[in-house]
């Protein structure tokens, strides 16, 4: 992350740093005897997108669960920005600067679209929260949680508000020609794609050093799928880190500059995306080798054409 | 020693018998089924019947009982729990509430409320071991826990049905398209658990001794206690919980008087909910358990009134009804105000943070007693006992609740409930300082300086007074980016955390400002009621303030004001009997969750 565009969040280290944003040591999670995640570890270098592929139940969201904190490792570790996240809880995951979409598209349904972004900007709030750094700490927790109400209650923190509502607009922007006219709708009234837009802001307004998506075009079609992968391009353009599980293997190879494959909790092959499509491996395992010959050629008149097709 | 572990032996075999049958309708359904123990008094009055009135032997007693509450069971399930199958799991928990609430008023109707002696037509007292006596109604109700488990164990392991029983409770949709007829599934496990609840109705009356339409609540509330000790769902697990209940009951008894009885019950639940959520038994299931009310009960905007249509509302609560209003039309006005009190910032609980509460009574209690004290002993003045009282409502009843906010879904309201009982216990047998079941006479009327509060209408505007404040804070409150940050957390737990927001602290947050007004509204009703015992505090304070608010709306601080005017005022001014007020909130309640599952003052489209 090379900008900060609401001025509310601290943001990452400074660009160019050599250090990671994530890394990932040995991971390992089992549920009632079956490994799930069995000992997989990479790396996500600043600025770029690495993306896990894999046949369904490979593991890849539960790799996603236990990097963001929803599920904790048994063991291994995940270390973010050089601060050690692994067994945290995922609100402590997200202050340490990582935010994440869903599979199935998680809004706040009662809350409107503006209202959901705003969710995001929570955790970077200080007039709002005249004893945030209490938040964490036993007991005294109370006197930021009746600090909050206090402010609620007088209506104090006026100019953090507008730099709310700026940042809020700043991430409908991106989306505007499908969130515009809906900020204020509830998100339960939200079409499916649209709920996906919403979550993607709710992510991007947390300013995050690295943007988790799950699968952000499952269910869409060609067109919508098209204008995700171009969103995407221009924030992976911006500088924004990006770890991806996607099972539309076009957009991963179009975004990735780095691709791993799981099969059954280990990752079976990693490598550019190039590489990877043609790891006989890896198409025993997910691809298929007829498929693998059709997505190549596919790769090839789309690039003579300049225009790619999903 | 041993009369005492055979005492808690046999109450545990009467709450093991009732226990299976609900944990047999949630296993299958997800339904947390209150009208059990309606069903087990409704068994014990049948039998009554057959017996003293109808002169029948015991065969056809048992037969007419499994009947009787067979046929019940099956309406309760086609009004109640089936029409709410893809309901969030919150309509059904309120729904079965409203079930046995008409159901025990209208066998109330039936039966006359008083209590009977029930005859004995087994034996209870013809046996002996080391000199403990006991009956062969005892033995029998033995051999017939230990038969029906059996029995259930072996028809659920190897029948057709049984089998379609599990598959239904373990996936309802994989066995719908296995061809598993899941509707008619359910309907035959209600009615096989009302039907074993009228059972247990009959052993029950028998080892009392006597028998009202009235007792369902008590057993059924220990029974379901017994069941979540055991673990939800599983059938051994509420026979084992039953026989744990019984046993610690029965020594705590003995060791400290029947005074303590709900304070071991729930304590136990609370110990169990905190150490072990999933009871002895149950397994902690491994698919994340979805928010209890979600997007879809309270989905929708809050009516708006424009400016003129606020004034004539202002109009009328400042002008008219003072000056029209009779001193018992105004102390109508007082109940509906003191409810509106308690109800609006459960708004920010049941509403935002999507937790459920049933036991705000606790801190009503809390409250009234802090101010009661606050002025008669330490001789401080009305206003500071009004603030203390919200205050100290606020943090013990946060400090009693503070290790259930970990826990999801059912599992919150259920300790609520608990934490309503064991305050109340609490209060009753703390005589030093509560004077316990005598309770605290001559409460001073409030007094604000020289100004002395004496008659309905003073209070109105007290009330009034306080009752607008709260309403403009939780108001304030929901509109502001707190408010957002709560009701992110009721929308999707998983979701708030990911995007950073700490969402346990902010259920915690919601509940300590529903208990701070609560406790006002306890300090307003002591010194206006002048007169203070633990019976002022009872379960249906509780479930009267959830009512309201998912009448009005549960999302609607307005909707709460407008759910007290409908379910207080309205039924005062019919001038409606007791038994017959609670009939009406049991039909209210499911006809609201059914045909306007958004409450009175919210409408669906946005």
């Amino acid at each position: 992350m090379t900008t900060t565009t609401n001025g509310l969040e601290p943001g990452g280290a400074a660009p160019g740093t050599a250090v990671p944003v994530l890394v990932v040591t040995d991971l390992r999670r089992s549920f009632s005897g079956v490994q799930a995640v069995a000992g997989i570890s990479f790396e996500v270098p600043k600025g770029s997108t690495v993306s896990i592929i894999g046949p369904n139940g490979s593991g890849k969201t539960t790799t996603l669960n236990l990097v963001t904190g929803v599920l904790a490792p048994d063991s291994g570790t995940v270390v973010v920005e050089g601060r050690p996240v692994a067994r945290r809880r995922p609100e402590e995951v997200a202050e340490s600067g990582i935010r994440r979409t869903f599979q199935n598209g998680r809004v706040f349904g009662n809350l409107t679209v503006k209202q959901n972004i705003e969710v995001a900007l929570h955790a970077g709030l200080s007039a709002h929260r005249p004893f945030r750094p209490l938040a964490a700490v036993p007991v005294l927790r109370w006197l930021s949680l009746i600090g909050e109400v206090f402010v609620a209650l007088a209506g104090t923190a006026r100019a953090e508000r507008r730099q709310m509502d700026d940042a809020i607009a700043t991430q409908v922007d991106r989306f505007a020609e499908r969130l515009g006219p809906r900020v204020s709708h509830l998100a339960y009234t939200l079409s499916y794609a649209n709920r996906r837009r919403t979550e993607i802001a709710r992510a991007l307004a947390g300013n995050p050093d690295l943007l988790v998506l799950d699968e952000p075009t499952a269910g869409m079609n060609q067109t919508e799928t098209a204008e995700v992968l171009d969103q995407l391009l221009e924030l992976k353009a911006q500088g924004q880190t990006i770890l991806l599980v996607e099972h539309k293997l076009d957009l991963v190879m179009r975004l990735s500059d780095h691709v791993l494959v799981m099969d059954e909790g280990h990752v079976i092959a990693e490598g550019p995306p190039a590489e990877v499509r043609t790891n006989p491996r890896v198409i025993d395992a997910y691809l298929g080798r007829r498929h693998a010959q059709v997505a190549a050629r596919q790769a090839e008149q789309a690039a003579e054409r300049g225009n790619y097709a999903i | 020693m041993l009369d005492t572990l055979i005492t808690g032996l046999i109450h545990g075999n009467a709450y093991a018998l009732v226990a299976v049958g609900v944990s047999l309708i949630f296993g299958v359904t997800n339904v947390v089924n209150f009208a059990q123990g309606s069903l087990v008094a409704l068994g014990a009055m049948t039998a009554w019947w057959l017996v003293v009135v109808g002169h029948q032997p015991l065969p056809v007693v048992i037969i007419g009982v499994l009947l009787v509450t067979g046929a019940v069971g099956y309406i309760t399930d086609l009004f109640a729990v089936k029409p709410f199958g893809k309901a969030p799991p919150i309509a059904a928990l309120l729904t079965t509430f409203a079930a046995s609430m008409i159901l025990d008023r209208l066998s109330q109707l039936v039966f006359e409320p008083e209590l009977r002696s029930f005859p004995e037509v087994l034996p209870t007292t013809n046996l002996s071991i080391g000199g403990v006596r006991f009956g062969t109604s005892d033995v029998v109700m033995f051999g017939l826990t230990l038969l029906v488990m059996g029995g259930l164990a072996v028809y659920l392991r190897y029948g057709r049905t049984g089998r379609a029983i599990r598959a239904t409770a373990q996936d309802t949709d994989a066995a719908q398209q296995m061809g598993v007829p899941v509707q008619r599934i359910r309907t035959i496990s209600f009615v096989l658990a009302s039907a074993l609840g009228g059972l247990a109705g009959i052993f029950v009356a028998l080892y009392t001794g006597s028998t009202s339409p009235t007792a369902g609540m008590t057993i059924g509330l220990t029974a379901f206690v017994a069941a979540t000790i055991g673990g939800l769902g599983s059938i051994p697990g509420a026979v084992v919980g039953g026989f744990v209940l019984g046993i610690v009951e029965a020594f705590g008894v003995y060791q400290f008087g029947d005074g303590v009885r709900d304070l071991i019950t729930f304590g136990l639940l609370i110990l169990v909910l905190v150490f072990r959520p999933a009871g002895l038994f149950g397994k902690v299931s491994a698919i994340a358990s979805e928010p209890m009310t979600g997007t879809f009960l309270g989905a929708g905007r809050e009516i708006r009134l424009n400016a003129w249509q606020w004034t004539l509302v202002g109009l009328i609560a400042v002008v008219a009804i003072p000056l029209l209003a009779s001193q018992p039309m105004l102390a109508v006005a007082n109940q509906v105000i003191l409810y509106a009190i308690i109800a609006v910032p459960m708004v920010l609980l049941g509403g935002s943070a999507g937790q459920i509460s049933i036991g705000q009574a606790a801190p009503v209690a809390i409250g009234a007693y802090t101010s009661a004290i606050t002025v008669m002993d330490l001789k401080l003045p009305f206003l500071v006992g009004l603030l203390l009282a919200g205050v100290v409502a606020a943090v013990v009843a946060t400090v009693l609740t503070l290790p259930i906010w970990r826990l999801t879904g059912h599992y919150v309201s259920i300790a609520t409930l608990g934490i309503g009982f064991v305050a109340v216990s609490i209060i009753r047998n703390w005589d030093s300082v509560t004077r316990g079941a005598y309770g605290i006479t001559g409460v001073p009327g409030p007094r604000i300086g020289d100004l002395r509060l004496t008659s309905a209408g003073d209070y109105y505007w007290l009330n009034l007074a306080v009752g607008i404040i709260t309403l403009l804070v939780v108001l304030r409150l929901r509109s502001s980016h707190l408010g957002t940050i709560m009701a992110s957390v009721g929308s999707d737990e998983v979701a708030a955390r990911s995007a950073g927001v700490r969402t346990r602290d902010y259920k915690v947050l919601a509940f300590a400002v529903a208990a701070f007004f609560a406790g006002i509204a306890g300090s307003l009703l002591a010194h206006e009621n002048r007169y203070l015992d633990p019976t002022l505090f009872p379960i249906l304070m509780s479930t009267l303030a959830l009512t309201i608010i998912v009448v009005g709306g549960i999302t609607s601080p307005v909707g709460a004001v407008v759910g007290s005017i409908v379910l207080v005022a309205v039924p005062e001014l019919l001038r409606l009997t007791p038994d017959v007020r609670i009939l009406l909130y049991g039909v209210v309640l499911i006809a609201v969750i059914r045909f306007r599952p958004q409450g009175l003052w919210v409408r669906r489209n946005a």
